[in-house]
């Protein structure tokens, strides 16, 4: 009988991703409600040392695979490995966080497993002893609940910052398996990392966000000033984007990131409905724009009508007096 | 070179959504487009083929409708298409994978391509489903792309960076935006896309049956959100209302 609902704890350079604290904590609730239990899945190189983590935040136990071949991401590697746990052990659920390397996987562990895969989920719930995904769809105009009522693992991805981390200690029982990383199609010719101080997009509590309104490339030093006051990401609008502003990797929006933190800054952005896409999922709003009637004050919390180019620099030295 | 480009039609971003009388999505009235992402797969294929040679063949999953997607890519340049109608039944990714490799599979390809995602329910599953099912690799979220002596060089987007991998054909890959800028059908391209063929195929046709496409996925009910309520204005100049907004944020909303 499939028992067990797993969490993949993705790491990076021998750290923990957040979300995955942030989802072994809202499924330590949803695996005492089913009355199973809630494990962890770690995959890498020297990484057992993590698994200790993944117990306080309410894993009762913790697979580890320790693999000089998995030490970086391979879509091929984590998906044999992965696949070849859920046979081991038959969970009856795997959730991840719902972020580049989260994504790759889930899609080919559900299609080798045959089973169904929810992503992009902004919430949980149990019902009628099933676990009940929330998931936004086109473009988050409309919400949809589903469940997967038959195959297992029941899968789901799962946006960061969805689950608030709540620290609940257990002596995780920590289980080293030996799986087959078997052969790795995808040859790295070359990784490219930007060096960056600040957070991932798709991760981050606080982003600031420019748009047209930032009138040219170097104007973004304003936003990445207020951004580092705050230990915020940078985004923007396609309108930048396009502009050849500020790197793809950067938007927001329909074709772009979808991020869901704590505080969105828009500055210079109108609020156009595929960049409202991207971010209407943030806990608080605000917009600083010099049009009073642009659409970003529909959706903002708070607003300042004004000039960027005056209220951010000046907004970024009244936040470090509030902070400080 | 022979090129397959997954294609799926999917609503206009501007599209307002209803829920009909059983609490579905409503699909009456609504603009239909290309998924911008399947757009810039079929412009990659275009580019590659133009270089060296080859076919296209667009193909979806997809109603009736679906034939102005596909006429959309045979107008930007697509040689042949093919439509699986599989009627009303409800598809989820798994299903809609399954269609589109058993499909694939009696065809002839080098390089299978799509977009990552789709802008309607952004599952960003369907493609790498179909990689799995063929057994042949994938690589995702692709910015840049070459494809030479059987071998695909991809440029993918990963966490703060890019990755470049190496792929023997044939492969799956997915498209990121920023791999190419989609060119617009001509007016010549329209006018010859009427004539290109455009094969419709049923599942049996295909050779599925209904219970081989039977969805893994469940949808318990649709919903819309409620709308975000505007919040405060600050008043005041430049420094007052920065001075109040920093205060809000720290005391009223807790969120610096
Ligand atoms: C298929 C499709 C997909 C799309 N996907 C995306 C997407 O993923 N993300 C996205 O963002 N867009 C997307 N768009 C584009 C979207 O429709 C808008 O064009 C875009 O979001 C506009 O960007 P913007 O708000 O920066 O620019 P604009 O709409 O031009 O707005 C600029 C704003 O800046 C303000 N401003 C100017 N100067 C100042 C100043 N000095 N101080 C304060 N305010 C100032 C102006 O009042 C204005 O409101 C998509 C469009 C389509 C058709």
């Amino acid at each position: 009988m499939a028992k067990g609902i797993w969490v993949f704890a993705e790491q990076l350079g021998g750290q923990i991703k957040k979300v995955s604290f942030e989802l072994l904590s809202e499924g330590r609730k949803a695996a005492d409600t089913l009355g199973e239990e809630l494990c962890a899945v770690l995959v890498g190189k020297d990484v057992a040392g993590l698994a200790a983590s993944l117990g306080e935040y309410g894993a009762d136990k913790v697979y580890v695979v320790d693999n000089a071949a998995l030490e970086n991401y391979s879509t091929d590697g984590y998906t044999n490995v992965i696949a070849d746990l859920i046979k081991q052990y038959e969970p009856s659920a795997l959730l991840l966080g719902c972020t580049v390397t989260g994504r790759d996987l889930a899609a080919q562990v559900a299609q080798r497993m045959q089973t169904g895969l929810m992503t992009d989920c902004i919430g949980m719930e149990v019902a009628d002893g099933q676990l009940v995904f929330t998931r936004p769809i086109y473009a988050g105009k409309v919400i949809v609940k589903a469940c997967v009522p038959d195959a297992r693992p029941a899968m789901a991805t799962i946006r960061p910052n969805t689950f608030p981390v709540a620290s609940n200690a257990k002596a995780a029982e920590v289980v080293t398996v030996d799986a087959n990383v078997g052969e790795v199609r995808q040859v790295v010719k070359e990784v490219i990392r930007v060096a960056s101080e600040r957070p991932e997009l798709t991760e981050a509590d606080i982003i600031v966000s420019g748009g047209r309104g930032m009138k040219g490339p170097e104007n973004f030093k304003i936003l990445e000033e207020l951004a580092d006051v705050v230990g915020a990401a940078v985004g923007a609008s396609r309108a930048a984007v396009d502009a050849g502003w500020i790197a793809q990797s950067f938007q927001v929006g329909q074709t772009g990131k979808t991020v869901s933190p704590v505080l969105y800054v828009a500055c210079g952005i109108s609020g156009a409905i595929q960049h409202l896409a991207g971010m209407s999922s943030a806990k608080c709003i605000v917009a600083v724009n010099k049009d009073e009637e642009a659409n970003i004050f529909k959706v903002a919390d708070y607003g300042v009508v004004g000039d960027l180019f005056d209220v951010v620099p000046i907004l970024k030295e009244e936040v470090k007096k509030v902070i400080a | 070179m022979k090129i397959l480009v997954c294609l799926k039609q999917t609503f206009d971003t501007e599209a307002k959504i209803v829920l009909d009388g059983n609490g579905k999505i409503d699909r009456k009235g609504v603009s239909m487009i290309v998924n911008p992402y399947d757009e810039f797969a079929v412009e990659e294929a275009l580019k590659i083929v133009e270089k060296d040679g080859g076919q296209v063949t667009v193909i979806s999953v997809g109603e009736q409708q679906a034939q102005d997607a596909l006429r959309q890519a045979l107008a930007m340049g697509a040689d042949d298409a093919v439509l699986v109608d599989a009627g009303d039944k409800e598809l989820d990714e798994y299903s809609t994978a399954t269609i589109l490799a058993k499909a694939i599979s009696g065809m002839e390809y080098d390089l299978v391509l799509g977009g990552f995602r789709a802008i309607d329910d952004g599952s960003a599953q369907v493609a790498g489903r179909v990689a799995e099912i063929l057994n042949i690799p994938v690589v995702n979220v692709v910015t840049k792309l070459e494809v030479a002596g059987g071998k695909a060089v991809a440029t993918r987007e990963i966490e703060g960076g890019n990755e470049v991998l190496e792929v023997s054909l044939p492969a799956v890959i997915t498209a990121q935006k920023g791999l190419n800028e989609p060119r617009y059908p001509s007016m010549k391209g329209i006018m010859k896309a009427k004539k290109k063929p455009l094969a419709k195929k049923t599942l049996a046709d295909v050779g599925l049956d209904d219970s081989q496409i039977a969805p893994k996925v469940k949808a318990i009910s649709f919903s819309l959100p409620e709308a975000r309520q505007a919040g405060k204005v600050i008043p005041g100049e430049a420094a007052e209302a920065a001075a109040e907004l920093a205060k809000l944020l720290r005391e009223e909303a807790k969120v610096i």
